[in-house]
């Protein structure tokens, strides 16, 4: 069996870790575009912010491909799939043929039309060239604005501003982070990011970037009519899967690359994971784009064990983040703001300013569905037991949840046994 | 592979087993400096935690599980699997403290560092000659170090 | 500031104290060099002698609370922590000495009975420790039970007058007799009747393990028997008592052997009184009371006014149990034993059990307990001696209980005539018991006289079984080491062999109603 692998990220990692779980002997092969072996894709922040080396981003030692017996092909671009030849042809030509496919492409940045976007000084943030760049530059430059109040663009900010330039976030929202968290996660973050320095400006976004005769940008022009001076913008708003090889190929492609519990797109023997698939989320009946660190590590071990033949289904994604602002940790699991006007939806929340901490729980059809922890945040892990295994609340659970005693003991008797102390048999 | 397995029924929530721990994995492997000196000078806590409610109680810790949630959502590639030995293994050196495994391990055994932005796990006091340090101080066989894989 | 010295330190605001408080048993010695802090000792004491202040932000005690269990010496990660006496003293007095002085302030408090839990820790005799026995030298040899058979093997039941045996001839002969029924038992040591709900379920599931590993028998107590404990009947003896708990025909069926309850060493005459705290859903199911609700064993059973009462009652249950089972009758050791003793082997008893003035109890009267009844070797051997001189010594077996402490108590009791022996307190001894006395407030620190689930399950039933087995067996092996040493290879040939034993120490009474010689005759 050969397994072809195209990505660098890390569901390329989950699902070498996921074949080889069941298949030492085929031969693997991963295909990256970037030069460099998977790494910590949120780790550019830390890198940007100096907070690490670059000789801390590797997601495995070298040895993990030796191991794991991986034959690593960097800074190769597959240009072309042939699924009924199953073959990749790569951009220099080459073809590689494959038995099993994984299609981990990933995301690419979402820029939306902004005039004057086009030309020097307008970055992305989204891999380690983008953050490489960014720091030869901050020696030189004062101002930045970043387009983008979400976890990526306020992690570049923070880090920029680690830099020492004066950052300005535009967030189109009302509010930042208005996807993963909630309002009083957004404004406890707010605040600690004005607390240091950073300038947010909600309600707005940029209307043009404004050059020199040089073509050297000045400044944005926002929405609101305020015009700030920067050297460099910086838009990040988000990703959006990147499905242009998977298109070409005939695969089928929706939002991202469609695929069924087993990971398996509409070709039998290819397979997607991570940001550009479409795959099954644990809290909702249909199949979402769900562009999550966790969920791309686990599709590709899914996918993995899958190639492997091995039919093992995909519990399904769950969306969670965890972020801090200048040492103020913020989690969000599930689903924290709930869809407008859908019934059945109980939130309680409670909120300490002065201690900056703040839970939110999101309860649905008697079920914990979301929660959001600020500040205090040790108890996370087990509010998201509730989620992931979808416990069915007694009375007395749901208080002490709400009390924030999230607590194995309240999991119901049997499958507290079958997960702490499995094959035990009480003799009498 | 050996797991340590808690039984509820049977634990009495003395707390020895933290005392144990925080003592094998002190640098002085002296309870009583490890307690009164490192825990509070150098942040030295459990991998342990107890849980109580009303008269049940269990001393939880990292499972090493098959498929660990933690490793899939470590963006630094501090925890990963070792596949000769199965356990889920926690490099510190190469933590940034982002919480994400703390977020995504459903089983709550995995705690911060009090003082470094780093986090505190099991690791099944690798390298100690009498097997998990919790499992030996257990007055009432509780915790079990067993392999029960089938 | 004024430093006070240590022990001031936890009388917090006023040095006066009730008597009570001040005359307390024990003192906790807390090495402050030693103590971190980690509270595992306050989480340990079911009496809250230990308490964490909060305002101090250290563990502190209170003296007065303490019972001297030792479950926190035991459990303390640093052996920070010594229980000693009080050292206080009263003026020496050998009439009134301190523990009547403690008394009489306690019952002046409380108006109340005197309650004790555990054997009488009074001065009485013990005679196991005046009794000495033989060894071979020359003109008979010794075994080494290491290289030789030695049978410890024995059967608990009524046997026949005479055995008839049928010859024909080439074939070799066969048994006519017919063989009542028998508890056949592969070492002398019973674990004695001990209720569920005086101790817990993990105790009795223990029990229960052990007996069935050891091929020996426990005894339920009168508490009845869970169902799930059903399957260890092989070695289970249920009891029958004047509260009828639990008793119903499966559970006269559930067993190897029906024991008759009618006193107990610990308290004769006396009934039992199991509170409501103590009946909890398991207790409730299977005493057959409700939960909560006091559990009363009168003290006589209300259908037993003789002899020929008693005989009724034996085969009732013999007819319940389709006389597939011996039935035993217990009785306390009292003034008129031999007599009485004949009487019940008269009335049906194929075993009778004889339980003496030192055995435990979950909870007596102090009085009753310590003043009441006769030791369990002078009732042995009157017991012994009398059914032999009436001829009927074989119609019953003959198990002695209430003071076994040793092997060798063992070895003189089987001498004295017994057949085997219970053993109730040194089971919990071997469970970690301390003898504290205090079974009957429901709060045993060491999980054993209790029902409260925060403390009953600190009895891991497989470490507890464990030990229990390795106790009997242990007993077990000095047992067969003594055998060999008086030539014995079987413990048929010890039972009622008093010349094995000499008193030393003795009056010529108490020689006469032992049986024995003294040492150097």
């Amino acid at each position: 069996m050969k397994y072809v692998l195209i990505g660098n990220g890390v569901a390329t990692i989950g699902a070498i870790e996921g074949i080889r779980k069941h298949d030492r002997q085929g031969r693997i092969v991963a295909i990256g575009s970037e030069a460099s072996a998977p790494y910590g894709r949120p780790l550019i922040s830390y890198l940007l912010a100096g907070k690490i080396s670059p000789d801390q981003l590797a997601l495995r030692p070298d040895e993990f491909y030796r191991k794991s017996d991986v034959e690593l092909r960097l800074g190769t671009t597959v240009s072309a799939i042939d699924c009924a030849a199953r073959t990749v042809t790569t951009s220099t030509g080459e073809k590689i043929d494959y038995d099993r496919l994984l299609v981990s492409t990933g995301g690419k940045p979402f820029t939306p039309p902004i005039r004057g976007a086009d030309g020097p000084d307008v970055y992305n943030f989204t891999n380690l060239d983008h953050a490489q760049t960014m720091i030869s530059l901050a020696k030189d430059i004062q101002k930045a604005v970043v387009v983008g109040g979400g976890l990526i663009g306020l992690k570049a900010a923070e880090s920029l501003f680690d830099r020492g330039v004066e950052v300005s976030i535009l967030e189109l929202s009302p509010r930042i982070l208005s996807l993963a968290f909630d309002a009083n996660a957004a404004r406890l973050a707010a605040r600690r990011l004005d607390e240091v320095g950073l300038s947010v400006h909600c309600g707005v976004t940029a209307q043009h970037i404004d050059r020199d005769a040089a073509g050297r940008v000045r400044g944005v022009k926002c929405t609101d009519g305020t015009y700030i001076p920067t050297e460099i913008v910086v838009i990040a708003i988000g990703v959006v899967p990147n499905t242009d090889l998977a298109e070409a190929a005939g695969l089928r492609v929706d939002r991202g690359i469609v695929v069924d519990d087993l990971m398996r797109t509409s070709d039998e023997n290819v397979f997607a994971a991570g940001d550009v698939a479409q795959a099954k989320d644990l809290l909702h009946d249909e199949n979402r784009v769900v562009p999550i660190w966790t969920n791309a590590y686990s599709q590709g071990y899914c996918a993995g064990k899958n190639m492997a033949s091995r039919a093992t289904p995909y519990i399904g994604g769950l969306a969670m983040n965890s972020i801090s602002f200048y040492g103020l940790p913020t989690i969000s699991v599930g689903t924290v703001n709930p869809p407008e006007g859908e019934e059945g939806y109980d939130v309680e929340a409670s909120l300490d300013e002065r201690k900056q901490t703040y839970r939110k729980l999101v309860f649905h059809d008697n079920r914990l569905v979301g929660y959001v922890l600020v500040g205090d945040i040790d108890q996370a892990g087990l509010y998201t037991s509730f989620i992931k295994f979808q416990l069915n609340l007694t009375p007395e659970m749901r208080q002490s949840l709400s009390q924030g005693h999230p607590d194995v003991l309240l999991w119901p008797d049997r499958f507290f046994d079958d997960t702490w102390n499995p094959n035990w048999v009480d003799k009498d | 592979m050996k797991r340590v397995y808690p039984n509820r029924e049977y634990c009495i929530g003395c707390h020895l087993c933290e005392l144990a721990c925080i003592t094998a994995h002190s640098e002085s492997g002296d309870l009583i400096i490890a307690y009164t000196q490192e825990r509070e000078a150098a942040g030295l806590s459990p991998c342990k935690k107890i849980f109580q409610k009303g008269s049940e109680c269990v001393a939880i810790s990292c499972r090493h599980c098959d498929d660990p949630s933690c490793v899939a959502a470590c963006i630094s590639g501090a925890l990963h699997k070792d596949p000769e030995t199965g356990e889920t293994v926690y490099d510190r050196g190469k933590c940034v403290g982002c919480w994400s495994c703390l977020m995504a391990c459903p089983y709550g055994a995995i705690r911060r560092h009090p003082v470094e932005s780093k986090i505190v796990k099991c690791d099944l006091c690798r390298g100690r000659e009498e097997g998990p340090a919790c499992v030996q101080a257990c007055p009432n066989q509780a915790l079990k170090y067993e392999d029960r894989d089938e | 500031m004024p430093q006070f010295p240590n022990i001031l330190c936890e009388v917090l605001t006023v040095l006066f104290q009730p008597i009570n408080k001040n005359y307390h048993e024990f003192i906790i010695e807390r090495d402050k060099d030693r103590c971190i802090n980690c509270q595992v000792c306050v989480r340990q004491c079911s009496y809250e002698a230990h308490y964490w202040d909060d305002n101090r932000q250290k563990v502190m005690h209170d003296n007065s609370k303490c019972i001297g269990c030792h479950r926190c010496e035991a459990l303390c990660p640093t052996a920070a922590l010594t229980i000693r006496r009080t050292p206080s003293e009263f003026r020496p007095n050998a009439n009134w000495r301190p523990v009547f002085l403690q008394n009489i302030y306690k019952q002046a408090d409380t108006g109340g009975v005197l309650l004790a839990g555990m054997g009488s820790p009074v001065d009485i005799p013990v005679y196991w420790d005046r009794l000495l026995l033989d060894a071979s030298q020359v003109t008979n040899p010794s075994i080494d039970p290491l290289r030789e058979p030695m049978e410890l093997r024995t059967y608990l039941g009524t046997k026949p007058d005479r055995l008839k045996l049928l010859e024909n001839g080439q074939e070799p002969p066969s048994l006519q007799t017919e063989i009542a029924p028998q508890i056949k038992l592969d070492t002398p040591i019973m674990f004695a009747a001990m209720s569920f709900g005086a101790i817990n379920f993990n105790l009795h599931r223990a029990m229960a393990r052990a007996a069935t590993e050891l091929k020996t028998a426990y005894n339920t107590g009168e508490g009845g028997l869970h169902r799930s404990l059903f399957k260890y009947g092989k070695h289970t003896i249920v009891q029958v008592a004047s509260g009828r708990f639990g008793v119903h025909r499966d559970y006269l069926n559930a067993g190897c052997g029906i024991e008759i309850k009618i006193g107990q060493g610990a308290k004769p005459g006396i009934g039992g009184h199991l509170p409501g705290e103590k009946i909890n859903d398991k207790v409730s199911e299977t005493r057959m009371i409700p939960i909560g609700s006091d559990a009363i064993s009168p003290a006589p059973h209300h259908d037993i006014y003789s002899i020929e009462d008693l005989l009724q009652l034996i085969f009732a249950l013999k007819e319940a149990s389709e006389y597939r089972v011996p039935v035993s009758v217990k009785i306390a050791a009292v003034h008129n034993v031999a007599a009485i003793a004949s009487g019940v082997v008269r009335a049906g008893a194929d075993i009778i059990t004889v339980d003496g003035m030192r055995g435990g109890t979950g909870a007596a009267p102090a009085m009753i307990r310590d003043n009441v009844g006769i030791p369990i070797e002078l009732a042995l051997a009157a017991v012994d001696q009398r059914l032999r001189d009436e001829g009927i010594r074989h119609k019953a077996s003959v198990v002695a209980a209430g003071g076994i402490r040793c092997a060798a108590d063992v070895v003189k009791a089987i001498a004295l005539g017994a057949d085997a022996v219970y053993i109730g307190t040194a089971t919990l001894l071997a469970v970690g018991c301390t003898l504290c006395g205090r079974c009957y407030t429901g709060k045993c620190p060491w999980g054993i006289a209790t029902n409260d689930p925060r403390l009953s399950k600190r009895q891991n039933p497989d470490v507890a079984s464990r030990k229990l087995v390795n106790l009997v067996n242990a007993w077990s092996h000095e047992i067969q080491e003594m055998l060999g040493g008086m030539g014995l290879n079987s413990i048929e040939s010890l039972r009622g062999n008093r010349d094995k034993l000499r008193g030393i120490g003795l009056s010529d009474t108490e020689l006469d109603i032992l049986g024995v010689k003294h040492a150097g005759r």
